[in-house]
């Protein structure tokens, strides 16, 4: 098992793997406490459209993937914004739309092309040093955007109207904190693919909500159980040579399902029942 | 607390405000102005644009036509002075269940004086204890947002929006969830930290009953502004009968008479 880890490839998928987990879900956290989960699997779908202009037109898809991905998140956040669309039908239209532009773009492609499915279903194994380099410095500038602004991003979204009223951009912080959901995808996408990136951001930090009730230790909670995921989910896939995609988003789903069924809110609320029905059985004694 | 405000000091002006929200007209032909001191109720059914004017108020909204000012300035662009605003929203619109304790929602309210990428210094942290203490939920502080009564909630809004010392306080439907004995004594109480702090208070409601018997003004809202003044001259038949355009009866209550609409009259919702 530890010889596999002299492997280059393997040393890049732990590296990227690490970035990967700990990036989805401090972002996540916000995705998750601003119900905004539909418009991050949005986003996720539209980077497919992004990655084909890529191929197609022979730039780096990393590149064209960053553009096209900011370019819809803005798109999605103004059309909102105009509240003439709802939030979700906005999300819905764009959703569609940029995967069925990316596949009229592949049929321009002579020929099947094996590398395009990596992106689809994310293959960690097969990240490039280009890749590497590129999810480390972005995911690096992501986490310093956040620590920096870490207050008013938490104002943001526990009371956005207040946080207007109190005189923050409101505006810019909600499309520049879309920008850090539409990059996080893009700096995601090899290691779990278009289809999985969504549940990688979200799976983490739902769990961490279920075990604190403190913001900042919710982030950090959400950190070590998407970075342990992203982890575990590598290692067995190498293991069993099973997807790495899928595998690491299960471990993750897994994670969360035991943190929900073993969650103190749910402790307490089951200790509150309790000592409700003692108290009722007292009532009907006595 | 309301050391840039003297006393008869006009605050906020409006003058012949329009306001249309996508393209329908929800306020027409607006104008008044609340001094400094005073404990302004802004009263009026469903529908009347009592949201919109406080919206407007707080510079959310811009109005199509007519000017208002707080502080001589436009809500947009108070700069320094929107440190004299407090906004108190329905605590009806928070996610009880977000992962925040007490402490660091009053905390928030102090976000742009702190200063971006910069975390809360010792007078950021003093002026968080005044504020719990004001509204005298102190030994709540390190409570999750959602293990409190509605009530508590409301008070931790209050202080958020107290921890700047504002000169203004405005107030969304605080009663709203509450039963008629608990908003009874918030209003007691509000009004006390008013005389207490000289602070301007204008709050919106649709509650006739307990609130005129607090405030200092009233003012009636049915798109238009029906009337506006002391609430035991407002408060009569006519008034009452513009802002919800449905017959109404009064009955005594001290100084200020409650409303009973008379059944199957039509009355002017949505």
């Amino acid at each position: 098992m530890i010889e596999i880890f002299q492997y280059d490839f393997m040393q890049r998928a732990l590296i990227v793997a690490t970035v990967t987990g700990a990036l989805c879900a401090v972002i996540g956290v916000y995705v998750v406490l601003r119900g905004m989960s539909f418009i991050g699997a949005g986003i996720a779908h539209a980077s497919f459209g992004g990655v084909a202009l890529g191929f197609v037109t022979g730039l780096n898809p990393f590149f064209t993937a960053v553009i096209f991905c900011s370019a819809v998140a803005w798109g999605i956040g103004f059309v909102s914004e105009t509240k003439r669309i709802r939030e979700d039908t906005a999300v819905g239209i764009f959703f569609a739309s940029t995967m069925a532009l990316g596949v009229l773009l592949i049929g321009f492609l002579k020929g099947y092309n094996v590398d395009l499915f990596a992106y689809i279903f994310g293959n960690i194994l097969a990240v490039t040093r280009f890749d590497m380099w590129a999810s480390v410095i972005l995911a690096a500038v992501i986490i310093a955007v956040v620590v920096f602004l870490f207050k008013e991003f938490l104002f943001l979204t526990f009371d956005s109207e207040a946080a207007q009223v109190a005189g923050l951009p409101v505006r810019l912080l909600n499309y520049l904190m879309l920008t850090l959901i539409a990059l996080t995808v893009v700096v995601s996408i090899k290691a779990v693919g278009i289809v999985l990136v969504s549940a990688l951001i979200v799976a983490p930090a739902a769990a961490a909500n279920q075990l604190t009730d403190d913001f900042k230790r919710m982030m950090i909670l959400a950190v070590i159980v998407g970075v342990a995921s992203t982890w575990i989910g590598l290692l067995l896939s190498a293991w069993l040579d099973i997807a790495s995609g899928a595998t690491i988003v299960l471990v993750a789903t897994i994670v969360f399902f035991l943190c929900t069924a073993f969650s103190p809110h749910r402790r307490t609320m089951k200790q509150r029942v309790r000592g409700l029905r003692k108290d009722i059985t007292k009532q009907e004694l006595v | 607390m309301t050391a840039n405000a003297n006393r008869n000091e006009i605050l906020i002006r409006a003058a012949n405000l329009y306001v249309a929200i996508q393209d329908r007209l929800v306020l027409e032909d607006i104008s008044f102005s609340i001094a400094a001191g005073e404990f302004w109720g802004i009263l009026g059914p469903n529908g009347s644009g009592k949201t919109t004017l406080l919206r407007t108020m707080l510079g959310l909204i811009e109005p199509m036509s007519g000017s208002i000012s707080l502080f001589g300035k436009t809500p947009q662009l108070l700069g320094q002075d929107r440190d004299r605003i407090g906004y108190v929203p329905q605590h009806a619109i928070i996610d009880i269940q977000f992962p925040i304790h007490v402490r660091d929602v009053v905390m928030l309210g102090r976000s742009r004086k702190i200063g971006l990428g910069k975390k809360p210094g010792k007078a950021d942290k003093e002026a968080v204890d005044r504020a719990l203490e004001l509204v005298e939920i102190s030994d709540l502080a390190q409570r999750q947002i959602g293990r409190l009564s509605g009530g508590q909630r409301q008070r931790v809004l209050i202080a958020r929006a107290l921890a700047l010392q504002p000169d203004i306080l405005f107030l969304d439907e605080p009663t709203t969830a509450l039963d008629v004995n608990a908003a009874e004594s918030f209003y007691e109480w509000l009004h006390a930290m008013h005389k207490k702090m000289n602070l301007t208070l204008v709050l919106i409601s649709h509650d006739v009953g307990i609130i005129s018997r607090y405030v200092s003004a009233v003012a009636c809202l049915n798109r238009r502004l029906v009337a506006h003044g002391l609430p035991s001259e407002v408060l009569n038949g006519e008034a009452i009968e513009g802002m919800y355009g449905c017959d109404a009866m009064l009955f005594g209550h001290g100084d200020v008479p409650h409303m009973v609409v008379t059944p199957g009259s039509k009355g002017d919702g949505g």
